[in-house]
């Protein structure tokens, strides 16, 4: 651990296996495969009746393709054994338990051995390295503290790597405004929605954003989202994935390339498959994401649907690291939902607001059924651009938005102007969609 | 000439237009002269007031969006037909209104009338050639 603590713009020892060459890292992914898959089968009754129902013991495992005859594992498993039943280790060898708030009934429930929790460190470590950050900068950790894996996974990191971290958790704007400003934070994390809502209130009270760096991830955003966020306070945005399934943050993060994301492939190894078939797909095609982990202990993950859409990238990266790369998710197949009998993801709706010239991203989308039909409208705030003393100019940013809906989607929807600050800001996941079908 | 107004966007809700003028009565903030332009699911409000700068300030900080905008305040005489001679006297100079709305008298007893015009240097040299009497604010009035 002491060889993490590098001077600043140094080569950083923890870094290493994201320039191991391709043969070597697929070494040491089969080596760790074998013996995560066993540990699962031993240990964990799910897996190893799942395994057995397809007559596969470990010593099936040859070869990293071999993985593709194992049977998946989604969220529904995690909530069918709440609260341990896929844990994998006793009590007294797990040191720490997370939850992820599901938006229905239980929670999932994810646990950490003391080795868990060092690999966690280190991916966190390699994420915030490949975002430009190092000792010496100051970093303002607002992601939530707490059962969410953000707040701690990001923190613990941030020290590893020997930069300061200030623990300020996600709420309370004016004093994230107060402590960016007095205690010269360098590096925020957060979601990106809730560093949108940061900007929005600092130009409110005349105070400048002045980050460097910005760490984001949590929910999904689009490159265009990004683009505004370093046009208008000059901070470079980097995005990060993970998900508390698989260990939280950490799992990939995007270099300063700002082309896709390395998935930290010596953990976590990653695959495309049709969401449909489930087939895996080649490097380049776009599918959901599988995950597998190979170092857990606690908590082995074995094909895991994330849910996640985007494409694996094998082109090596401008940066020099040998990681495959994931295009940033811009959407989940979760989001997605169907009106009209047309599929909307949300992501969709946020380029076409963006179209709109000088339209921030502030926006809902309300599903309601009237007499049996189904109805969508777009709620998106008046910010100060597109706002006009003239009714007609109004008007004219009204209809603008519909038909860049339209072309997008396809289907005439509604939209409403709102007044700013009238959609709920969320501290964690942005919630874009409100669904209020439910019969 | 022109004077400082502030428009402000709202939604069609209930309480809506109270809000506003919560934060400015409880801020000892003054309304001169206040028009509401309504549709069917939003509306402009318009404002001249005292202070309009620190108006601006307090309303975005309540969390509205509102913006600062220049218009004229015309006196008109209070005659039948007086607002009419003005309209005629902007149609022949061809400037368009964009909209108006009637302020509180004067103490004198005459109408006064805020407009917005595209071309506001225009408009205000049609006004003046015709000798219409432009209040330089309402503060006064
Ligand atoms: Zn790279």
């Amino acid at each position: 651990m002491s060889t993490w603590n590098d001077p600043a713009g140094g080569f950083l020892a923890v870094s290493t296996p994201d320039y191991l060459p391709r043969a070597r890292l697929a070494e040491i992914q089969l080596q760790r495969l074998r013996s995560v898959v066993t540990r699962a089968y031993e240990r964990v009754d799910l897996f190893r009746l799942r395994m057995e129902e397809r007559k596969l013991t470990p010593a099936s495992i040859r070869g990293l393709e071999d993985l593709q005859q194992l049977p998946f594992t989604v969220k529904n498993d995690l909530r069918d054994t709440y609260p341990f039943g896929l844990f994998a280790s006793p009590m007294e060898e797990i040191v720490r338990l997370h939850a992820s708030s599901g938006t229905t009934g239980k929670p999932i429930v994810v646990a950490y051995t003391r080795e868990d929790l060092q690999v966690w460190q280190e991916v966190i470590v390699r994420t915030l390295a490949s975002c430009g950050v190092h000792r010496g900068d100051v970093i303002q950790n607002a992601y939530g503290y707490g059962l969410f894996t953000g707040g701690l996974g990001l923190h613990y990191g941030g020290e590893g790597l020997g930069a300061t971290v200030i623990p300020i958790s996600g709420g309370n704007t004016e004093r994230q405004l107060m402590v960016m400003q007095d205690f010269g934070v360098t590096v925020i994390c957060s979601t990106p929605s809730y560093f949108l809502h940061l900007i929005e209130a600092s130009q409110a009270m005349n105070k400048p954003v002045g980050v460097r760096v910005g760490v984001f991830g949590a929910e999904p955003w689009s490159e265009s989202m990004r683009q505004r966020i370093q046009a208008d306070t000059g901070i470079r945005a980097f995005d990060i994935y993970g998900l508390s399934e698989i260990i939280g943050p950490g799992v990939g993060a995007e270099c300063q390339a700002q082309a896709g994301l390395h998935i930290f492939e010596d953990h976590f190894l990653p695959e495309i498959i049709n969401p449909d078939t489930g087939k895996v797909l080649p490097d380049g095609t776009e599918g959901e994401l599988v995950l597998t982990t190979l170092s857990k202990q606690a908590m082995p993950m074995i094909r895991y649907r994330t849910r996640d859409v985007t494409t694996l990238v094998s082109e090596p990266c401008s940066c020099g690291r040998t990681l495959r790369r994931i295009r940033r998710i811009e959407r989940r197949s979760d989001d997605m939902f169907i009106i009209r009998g047309v599929n909307v993801f949300p992501s969709q709706v946020e380029t076409a607001l963006l179209q709109v010239e000088g339209t921030l991203p502030h926006y809902e989308i309300v599903l309601t059924r009237d007499k049996g039909l189904d109805q969508m409208d777009v709620r998106v705030e008046v910010t100060p651009e597109v706002f006009s003393d003239k009714m007609r100019s109004l008007e004219a940013v009204h209809r603008k938005l519909g038909d860049a809906i339209e072309h997008v989607l396809g289907i005439r929807v509604s939209v409403s102007l709102v007044e700013p600050r009238s959609i709920a800001r969320s501290e964690g996941k942005a919630k874009r969609v409100v669904d209020k079908r439910k019969l | 000439m022109e004077i400082p107004q502030i428009s402000i966007f709202l939604e069609n809700r209930a309480g809506g237009l109270a809000d506003v003028t919560d934060v400015l009565a409880s801020n000892g903030i003054d309304i001169r002269a206040l028009a509401l332009a309504d549709m069917a699911d939003f509306g402009i409000l318009r404002l001249i007031v005292d202070d309009p700068d620190r108006t601006r300030t307090l309303l975005k900080a309540a969390g509205f969006t509102a913006d600062k905008t220049r218009v004229l305040a015309v006196e008109v005489t209070d005659r039948p037909g007086g607002l009419a001679s003005i309209l005629r006297l902007l149609r022949g100079g061809k400037v368009n209104v964009e909209y108006m709305y009637s302020a509180t008298p004067t103490k004198s007893g005459r109408a006064v009338f805020i407009f917005r015009f595209d071309e506001l240097d225009r408009a205000i040299d049609v006004l003046r050639d015709a000798g219409v009497a432009i209040l330089p604010s309402l503060n006064a009035v």
